[in-house]
């Protein structure tokens, strides 16, 4: 059944792992932006323990929506929808799925370069695959800070992307995502 | 004594190691270290002190005789990160900068059997005494003695983490107390 929900749809099941990865991600990415410049305390530590458990919380999810996205395809973008925007938005797409692969691993390995192993809300340790090294630390924040930017700058596009889809071009790609928002547009319709 | 004699003995020393009932009094420092475990987060720390000094008279024959006292450098301490260090030389921690040292001193040394010692004694950090018993390990070769062994301490015994610290939530109150000592035995020198 797919009353009051555009038949060109994600599954509920994409649809939640999206937007649960998207609240997610926009606060681990907020925390860690924000606990780096803080004073050394006892809430500054919890700060990083909650930002790498939630980490490995969004690579977990990320494996349970890889392996959803294998056994369902996305539906099909717009007909009139133009080659170059097809392929910027699948190239966005590819692009943050290997961020939200890249960005968690390069966390993790940083803190194990810079001696402090992860381990899983204090409970499950997950194995240092290096050794403490500082240089290597250093290098590893570089890169994890420079990933962020990136995913922050992708994340951005997409989002603009979508909203254009709904305000200017007046398509269903957001509502693809978000049913509730077509639901009511139909309501509209009807009255 | 002559020059072959101090030859002959040592050679003596050598081949008959342990046996001949040396007394192990002469640290190696850059051979020693002396480290740390902490958890923060549930996640263990390593740490260490760089810096330290040790006194050893310790005849594995006459180990009840046995003495030590080492004295810290707080200041070369290494709490995981430059951040850490940072911090606890300061007040809630160390207060290193009135207490720039820690110092153990050995009451009584105790044989366990085998290989195995008991030390124990009054270690002393910022301004705090309190008793600890180190058991640890011998291992004779030749002119040299590792002595390897450890201790659990809690840091609020010593006031090491105030104030905001105070709670374990973060830090927590055990830390594990770690040492690798070499020394060799020499002739009494003077």
């Amino acid at each position: 059944m797919t009353a009051g929900q555009p038949i060109n749809a994600y599954t509920h099941t994409a649809i939640a792992l999206h937007w649960l990865m998207a609240v997610l991600i926009l606060a681990i990415f907020s925390v860690g932006f924000y606990m780096q410049g803080l004073h050394l305390s006892p809430f500054k530590l919890r700060l990083y323990s909650w930002h790498k458990w939630a980490g490995v919380t969004a690579f977990l999810l990320l494996l349970v929506r890889l392996l959803w996205r294998v056994g369902h395809r996305p539906p099909d973008l717009p007909a009139a929808m133009p080659a170059w925007q097809r392929l910027s938005a699948h190239a966005v797409h590819d692009l943050l799925y290997l961020l939200m692969v890249a960005v968690p691993l390069t966390g993790w390995l940083m803190s194990s370069a810079k001696g402090f192993q992860t381990v899983y809300f204090g409970l499950l340790p997950i194995p240092d695959l290096l050794a403490k090294n500082r240089e290597l630390g250093n290098l590893l924040a570089a890169i994890h800070r420079w990933l962020n930017y990136l995913m922050l700058a992708l994340v951005t596009s997409h989002t603009a992307a979508a909203l254009k889809h709904h305000l200017i071009d007046r398509d269903d790609i957001l509502m693809r995502m978000l049913p509730w928002l077509g639901r009511r547009a139909m309501a509209k319709g009807q009255s | 004594m002559k020059r072959g004699q101090l030859v002959w003995l040592l050679f003596l020393v050598i081949l008959t190691g342990p046996a001949l009932s040396a007394s192990f009094n002469a640290v190696q420092l850059d051979k020693s270290r002396l480290g740390f475990t902490f958890r923060q987060m549930g996640v263990p720390v390593q740490g260490g002190f760089n810096r330290f000094a040790a006194q050893l008279n310790f005849d594995p024959a006459k180990a009840s005789a046995a003495s030590v006292v080492i004295d810290v450098d707080l200041n070369s301490v290494d709490a995981g990160s430059q951040e850490a260090n940072d911090e606890v030389l300061g007040r809630p921690w160390f207060n290193a900068k009135v207490f720039p040292r820690a110092r153990f001193v050995s009451s009584a040394v105790r044989p366990l059997g085998g290989n195995r010692y008991e030390a124990k004694g009054a270690l002393t950090i910022k301004g705090r005494s309190q008793a600890v018993t180190a058991p640890f390990t011998y291992a004779g070769q030749g002119a040299t003695a590792r002595f390897d062994g450890g201790f659990t301490l809690r840091r609020a015994d010593f006031a090491i983490g105030e104030g905001e610290w105070a709670d374990f939530g973060t830090v927590a109150n055990e830390v594990q107390i770690v040492f690798h000592i070499q020394a060799a035995a020499q002739a009494a020198r003077k």
